[in-house]
């Protein structure tokens, strides 16, 4: 791992409830550094509001609480309101899963892009205009100056994804935070659009979290892969040694995958082990 | 069982139509399972629809146990053919119970025995006895699964047509609906069709795979050549490959078809 750009520790996150305290994140820790960072988990398994809770964007009831979360040396956790919103957005940014409800409807999605860039730059609007046009051609789109001009529902799943993207990259962010980006996508767009931010992370030299159910795909487009069961990690691994991974529920997952080639008569289904929901010790997750 | 002969679907007319299905032909033999693949807007789903009677706009020839089919299928139809939906959280009633859910059917079709019906439908698909008075919204998305396929076998079909139906489950949940409809099968003697965007479920679940895109079937091939990668189509390997995962030298060869 190269040097933690995001270092997160004992991180919870509950939701207050009038039935009571749902804990959705039970005291993880983990490191970023500038590397595609996988973070794979079921629904409920609180993957996603773990990297929301980076830029504190828990919606209300849920209640953040960490011992840090340092950014690049600045804790995050101490930060007012005002001054987080110097790095959200600037230094870390966010690619939601669904670019529909995302994008603004009534707005050109050119100016949209272009609006990013202006609020972070303060530069001019031919300035913006031209950088925003530069970013959607980085993400290959064709015909840049025709796509400048539409609206969110004139784009196809795939190519609104990846305005999505020029969007969040164009402040040249440090971090990329993408919630399942591209599950939405047909498979071979799925593919294109990853390739697209691969190269920009190494290109960049950014961080990634990036936030999926696809086992597979993780582990073939991510250098690191987290797993989280109830709420905490129960597996930390290179991508590449996912397949000897030893938390019991790490093997069920994969177990009970399809593949293409198989021919086995029945997949095997998850036996849930009570056991796995205890609280880990914390020298288990705190590694890397 | 299932005989389809250049079966067209357009929606809209003149210059807005879409012609979301462009001649396709699909012969499935009875007790078969048969998969179609394709990426969304390739068509999949409008055949099924079409094949089970949702869609009533389409030409060509669709004979179903023999039986040529029109527009208006007859209430018998649906005693032989079932149809099994994807979202498990919109496919049934919010506000009927799993047990009113399942005796609709029995009823329309005046089987009687609804109490040994219920019970034992629901003791095949793997619930007991204390589902059968509870709501949807008590359910987890593989149990609510598990209810549709119930719905669907309550009337004792010969063929159930299944349109994605894991796509919105996490994959353990995904394995046991996956083993759950393959026991079945064994059990009844089922014919399947199942449409899905997911090559490695149709490896899993279907003998023989159509590869659809565009609305028009581009190969139709045994799994087991879906297995061993032996296709001399550009489409259907690119499918493959990027099933397989992220790589990055591959996706310098994708192209649009």
């Amino acid at each position: 791992m190269s040097a933690p750009l995001l270092t997160v520790e004992n991180l919870r996150v509950d939701f207050v409830t009038r039935r009571g305290i749902v804990p959705a994140v039970r005291g993880i820790s983990f490191g970023v550094g500038r590397e595609k960072v996988g973070i794979v988990g079921e629904s409920g398994s609180g993957k996603a509001v773990t990297g929301r809770a980076v830029l504190r964007l828990v919606p209300h009831p849920g209640r953040v609480s960490a011992k840090r979360i340092d950014f690049d040396g600045v804790d995050l956790m101490g930060l007012s309101e005002r001054e987080l919103r110097q790095i959200r957005g600037e230094r870390i940014s966010m690619v939601m899963q669904d670019p529909k409800f995302s994008l603004n409807p009534v707005m050109r999605v050119g100016s949209q892009i272009a609006e990013a860039y202006r609020i972070h730059t303060g530069a001019s609007a031919s300035e913006c205009r031209r950088r925003a046009l530069a970013m959607l051609e980085a993400v290959r789109i064709r015909d840049v100056e025709r796509v400048y001009r539409l609206f969110p529902h004139e784009v196809s799943g795939g190519m609104g994804q990846r305005i999505m993207i020029a969007m969040m990259l164009i402040p040249d962010p440090d971090l990329l935070i993408a919630d399942e980006p591209t599950s939405a996508l047909d498979v071979t767009v799925q593919m294109q659009v990853l390739a697209i931010v691969d190269d920009l992370v190494s290109q960049r030299g950014m961080g990634l979290m990036f936030i999926s159910h696809d086992l597979n795909l993780v582990a073939s487009f991510c250098d690191r892969v987290l797993i989280m069961y109830a709420g905490q990690i129960v597996e930390n691994c290179l991508a590449a040694e996912l397949h000897q991974a030893r938390h019991p529920y790490t093997r069920g997952l994969l177990d009970s995958l399809p593949r293409v080639d198989d021919t086995r008569a029945e997949l095997p289904t998850l036996a849930r082990d009570p056991a796995w929901l205890e609280p880990l010790a914390a020298d288990r997750t705190a590694g890397s | 069982m299932i005989r389809v002969r250049d079966l067209t679907v357009t929606f809209g007319h003149g210059a807005q139509a879409i012609h979301a299905v462009r001649g396709i032909d699909l012969d499935v033999a009875e007790g078969e399972s048969f998969g179609i693949v394709g990426e969304s807007g390739s068509g999949k789903s409008t055949v099924l629809r079409a094949l089970v009677g949702l869609n009533p706009d389409w030409t060509g020839e669709i004979a179903i146990a023999g039986e040529p089919q029109h527009r208006k299928r007859p209430k018998a139809f649906y005693r032989s053919c079932q149809m099994v939906f994807q979202d498990p959280y919109g496919s049934l009633h919010p506000r009927y119970t799993v047990d009113r859910i399942l005796s609709e059917p029995i009823e329309i079709h005046r089987l009687g025995d609804a109490d040994r019906r219920i019970v034992d439908v629901l003791r095949d698909v793997g619930l007991g006895p204390e589902f059968r008075f509870r709501f949807p919204h008590q359910l987890s998305g593989g149990q609510r699964q598990r209810v549709a396929v119930a719905r669907a076998l309550v009337l004792e079909p010969k063929i159930l047509l299944l349109d994605e139906p894991t796509s919105a489950l996490d994959v353990s949940v995904q394995a046991e609906i996956l083993n759950l409809l393959r026991r079945l099968r064994h059990e009844r003697g089922l014919t399947y069709v199942l449409v899905t965007h997911n090559l490695a479920v149709v490896a899993y679940m279907c003998e023989r795979v159509a590869v659809m895109n565009l609305g028009q079937t581009v190969e139709e091939l045994p799994v087991a050549d879906l297995r061993a990668g032996q296709t001399d189509h550009a489409y259907t390997r690119q499918l493959l490959s990027a099933s397989q995962g992220y790589d990055r030298q591959a996706v310098e060869g994708y192209r649009s078809f």
